[in-house]
Order: C-alpha cells, then structure tokens, then sequence
C-alpha cells in the first residue's frame, strides 16, 4: 500500500492539484458525455412524428 | 468529327482559367498584398531586434505565403461551381481528375508563383543572406503546389457550405502543418549552416505524392458537391 | 443455413441491438476503470524522479491512444459509407466523432498537467502533443464541415474524404512534427522517461485503455442511436418504437 493515510492519499506528495485536476476534469468530461447523450436522445425522442390515432368523426 | 483530345480539353481549361484571372488582376494584387502585410505584422508585434528578426524570418514569411495561398482557394471552383461549368466538366468523357489537375495548375500560375517571386522582398525585410533567399524561393517553389493541391481538395469539399472560408482554413490548416516545417525548415537549416537538401527532398516528395492523390480527391469531392 | 451478415446493416434494425449493448458497455468500462484506478493509486509505486505526479501518465496515454485509435476507426466507417453507400457506416463515423475529440482534449490537458509540474511549463512542444493538438483540429474540421452540410447524404460523404485525407496526413504529421521537435530541442523532451516501463505501469495503463475503449463504444452507440433517431424520423419503422415519449 503507497498511502499511510486519507490525508496522504489526498495529497498526492504535494501534486494533488495535478493529478486530481488531470484525473476530475477527465471524469466530469465523460459525465458530462453521457449527460448530454441522454438528453439528446429524449430530445429526439420527443421529436418524432405523432402517431395518435386521428379524431373519431362523427 | 473526333472527340476533342485530352490533352486539348486540359490546355482549354487551363487557359480560360489563367484569361480569367488576368482579367481579375485585383484578386491577384489582393492575395500579395495580404502576403506582404501579414509578414510585416510579425515584426510590429515582437520587435525590430534584427536578431530575433533573422530567426523569425523564415518562419514568418512562409506563415504569411501559407495563408495567402488559403486564401486565393476560394477562387479555385467557387466562379465554375456558381455558373454551372464545374458540373460540366464533372459530366465532361474527359478524366475529371485530370481536369480538376488543369484548373490546380492554372490556379497556381495565378496565385502561387507571384507570392513566391514577391517572397524574396520580404527575406529583405528580415535580413535574409542570399544564400537563405535561394532556399526561400526553391522551398515556396516545391511547397506552394503542395498547398494549392491540398487546399483543392478542401475547396472543393466547402463548395457552396455554409462558413465557407473560416471552414476550409479549419479544413485545411492542419494537413498544411508538413509543408510548413519543412519549407521553413529548409531555410533555417541554411541560416544554420546544416544544409537544405534533405528537407527540400521531403518537400519535393510531399509535392509528388500530393500530385498522384490530391486531383483524385479533388474530383470525388467535387462529385459530391455537384451531385 | 446461410448467414446473413447484413441484418444489423440497416438503421432500423440496429437501432434496438445498440440499446441492448449500451448497458454492457457501460458496465465493463466502470469494472475495467475501477481496476485501472486500483493500479494506478494503490499498486503502481511512487516514482524516484518523478514523485507522484507522474501517475497522470494512467490517464493522460491511454486517453491517447484512445484518440488516435478513434480517429482511425471513425475513418474506416466513413470510407466504408462512402464506397458502399451506406448510411449507418457514415452514421457510425459521425456518432465517433465527438467522443474522439474528447478524448483529445483529456490527452492535451492531462498532458499539460502533467508538464507543468514536470517541465515548469503548462505547454511543451513535444513531438507527440504537438501532434495530439493537431488532431484535435482535425477532429473539429469533421465535426464542422458535417454541421455546415445540411444534406445529410452530403455530409457523410463529405466528411468520409476529409476523414480519410487526415488519416493519410496523420503519420506524414507525426513525422514531421518529430523532425521539427528534434531539431529545435537537442535532447529529447519525452514525457515518458525511461525507455523500460515498469510492469505495473504498462498493466495499469492497458487496463485504463480498455476501461476508455469500453465507454467509447458506449458513447458511441448512444450517440448513434440518436443520430438514427433524428435522420430516420419519418420511418415506418419508428412509429412502432417501445420508448416513444408520445
């Protein structure tokens, strides 16, 4: 185990602001992926064409 | 009655091209002027140190040949695509590979031998020694038909697309990057004393290989635009 | 019994296939994330010269490799849409894309974090991220000569040649990239520093491409099945899908 500590896991050995930078952005990239993914395919979804029965007449 | 030769449809083409642009003399003043101003932009924004000046040279100046050369793209097919003509030659029994090869050419008669005749003047502006003005001028001889016939391919595909000139340098900047290193290249080597030969080889291979692919790519691309 | 090979060819039919997949995809990349992520915190040990900073390299390779890989593929597709004229191979090419330049964009910061510490500048002129950022502009030429295009059939096409053009300038960039880097910089600056990688770190590093080349696909196949959704809008076949919102 490299980590004697949460603290010095946190920490990094003084880098912690690169590696969680490197290691956070690239995890808020890909959630921000998926996120936009999903409400892109609501959105088509919402776009498509009606299907609803036409008004009965009479 | 025979069909017209090959050889006669290029030279046809060619030359309505090279007419046109003689009659358009504006556009050409246009592009070397362009050339000229961006080159001695670079120096009003770093500084007159002659030193740092004979450093940035060949840079600069090939930056600024590169961007005019851009810039003329847009005249390559963009008159033809307007009245018709380009579907005409798509239509055409002649190879439309080897007519869009006519029109690259005629193009670059037009539009990239002036910037490589004017380029000399500009070595001046940043202290060139004659030795790195021969290579300045056999570099753009090799690199500017390399730019024009990438750019084609580029042109050809922003045919009538919306963000037209912005699109194409997005297109077409990148795929440039070879031709700059080497062509600046070959001059700094000289100033250094290292010897242009291997980068105006490479230049010269990029130029060749360039001349079998880019018509090619240029005439499916046009295909897609006129169909 | 013959084997149809080109059931899933249509959009119609592999519009559901991918819905089934994407779950699959997204499992195996969180697994395969979750072992990388082990490796690279708690079993890759401390570096002598380095520090710690250096396990950037557990993100920072594979999100290349994945890039370049990316790029090539999303080519491929798009060749196959342009010689044989089908829609959802150019569909495939499009739905790359993004996630491509993407993970381009994660190799070039992770880079940048990665020099900074190590280098003193947030930007080196390394061969290999000069070259990464040209990609990225390549990436964003695809993406923007096909949003310029509004017919759809054009765009494919369109986007399949200057897909392919860059695809053949790639190497020809690296190269020359490499040229110019070795003769501006006498020794080389290599973000890798020793030639000999330690196994755990070629594991980790394995492992993470995986993990990234998982939710690739993923992305992917959500991103396609949109993409099928908005072109194929008016389709018989879509009125009778089971998700409809209406």
């Amino acid at each position: 185990m490299n980590w004697s500590s949460a603290a010095e896991f946190f920490a990094m050995g003084g880098y912690a602001g690169f590696i969680w930078g490197s290691f956070g952005v690239t995890a808020a990239c890909i959630a921000l992926e998926i996120v936009v993914l999903g409400a892109r395919h609501r959105r088509a979804l919402r776009a498509l064409p009606r299907t609803d029965s036409p008004p009965n007449p009479g | 009655m025979n069909a017209p030769r090959l050889i006669d449809a290029l030279l046809a083409v060619a030359s309505r091209d090279l007419l046109t642009a003689l009659r358009h003399r504006a556009d050409l003043l246009t592009t070397l002027i362009f050339f000229a101003i961006v080159a001695s932009l670079f120096p009003l924004g770093v500084g007159s140190e002659t030193a740092l000046l004979r450093l940035m040279g060949p840079g600069v100046v090939w930056v600024a040949a590169l961007l005019a050369s851009m810039l003329a793209l847009a005249r390559l097919f963009a008159g033809d695509y307007a009245d018709g003509t380009l579907e005409q030659l798509a239509l055409s029994p002649h190879p439309l590979t080897m007519l869009v090869l006519a029109k690259i050419a005629a193009h670059w008669l037009a539009s990239g031998l002036p910037l490589v005749i004017i380029a000399p003047l500009l070595g001046l502006q940043f202290d060139l020694n004659a030795d790195a003005q021969l290579v300045l001028l056999a570099s753009l001889l090799l690199g500017t038909p390399t730019l024009s016939l990438i750019g084609a391919v580029g042109a050809a595909l922003t045919l009538g697309v919306r963000g037209g000139g912005a699109l194409l340098s997005l297109l077409v900047l990148p795929l440039y990057v070879p031709v700059l290193i080497f062509g600046a290249g070959a001059v700094e080597a000289t100033a250094s004393g290292l010897g242009a030969t291997a980068h105006l080889s490479l230049l010269g291979a990029l130029l060749l290989v360039a001349l079998v692919f880019a018509p090619w790519a240029t005439a499916v691309s046009v295909r897609i635009a006129v169909e | 019994m013959t084997i149809n090979w080109f059931k899933y060819s249509s959009p119609a039919s592999f519009y559901p296939l991918a819905g089934r997949f994407i779950p699959w995809f997204f499992a195996a990349a969180a697994l395969l994330a979750i072992g990388g992520l082990y490796i690279s915190f708690f079993l890759a040990p401390t570096d002598a010269q380095q520090g710690e900073a250096y396990r950037i390299i557990f993100i920072h390779v594979p999100a290349a490799w994945m890039s370049m890989f990316l790029y090539i593929v999303m080519a491929m597709w798009a060749g196959v849409g342009l010689a044989f004229n089908t829609r959802l191979s150019s569909m495939v090419a499009s739905a790359l894309a993004p996630t491509g330049a993407m993970m381009t964009f994660v190799a070039l910061w992770t880079g940048s974090l990665w020099g900074k510490p190590m280098w003193g500048t947030w930007w080196v002129w390394d061969a290999r991220l000069t070259s990464e950022l040209i990609l990225l502009f390549l990436y964003f030429g695809f993406m923007s000569l096909q949003a310029a295009i509004d017919d759809p059939r054009r765009a494919d096409k369109a986007g399949a040649v200057i897909a392919l053009v860059g695809v053949i300038n790639v190497p020809i960039i690296y190269f020359s990239v490499k040229w110019w880097n070795t003769l501006h910089q006498g020794a080389s600056v290599s973000l890798m520093k020793s030639p000999t990688m330690a196994r755990t770190m070629l594991l980790g590093m394995l492992v993470m491409a995986l993990a990234f080349w998982m939710y690739s696909i993923a992305a992917m196949l959500m991103r396609l099945r949109s993409i099928i959704l908005e072109r194929e809008r008016n389709s018989d076949w879509v009125k009778g899908l089971k998700e409809r919102l209406s």
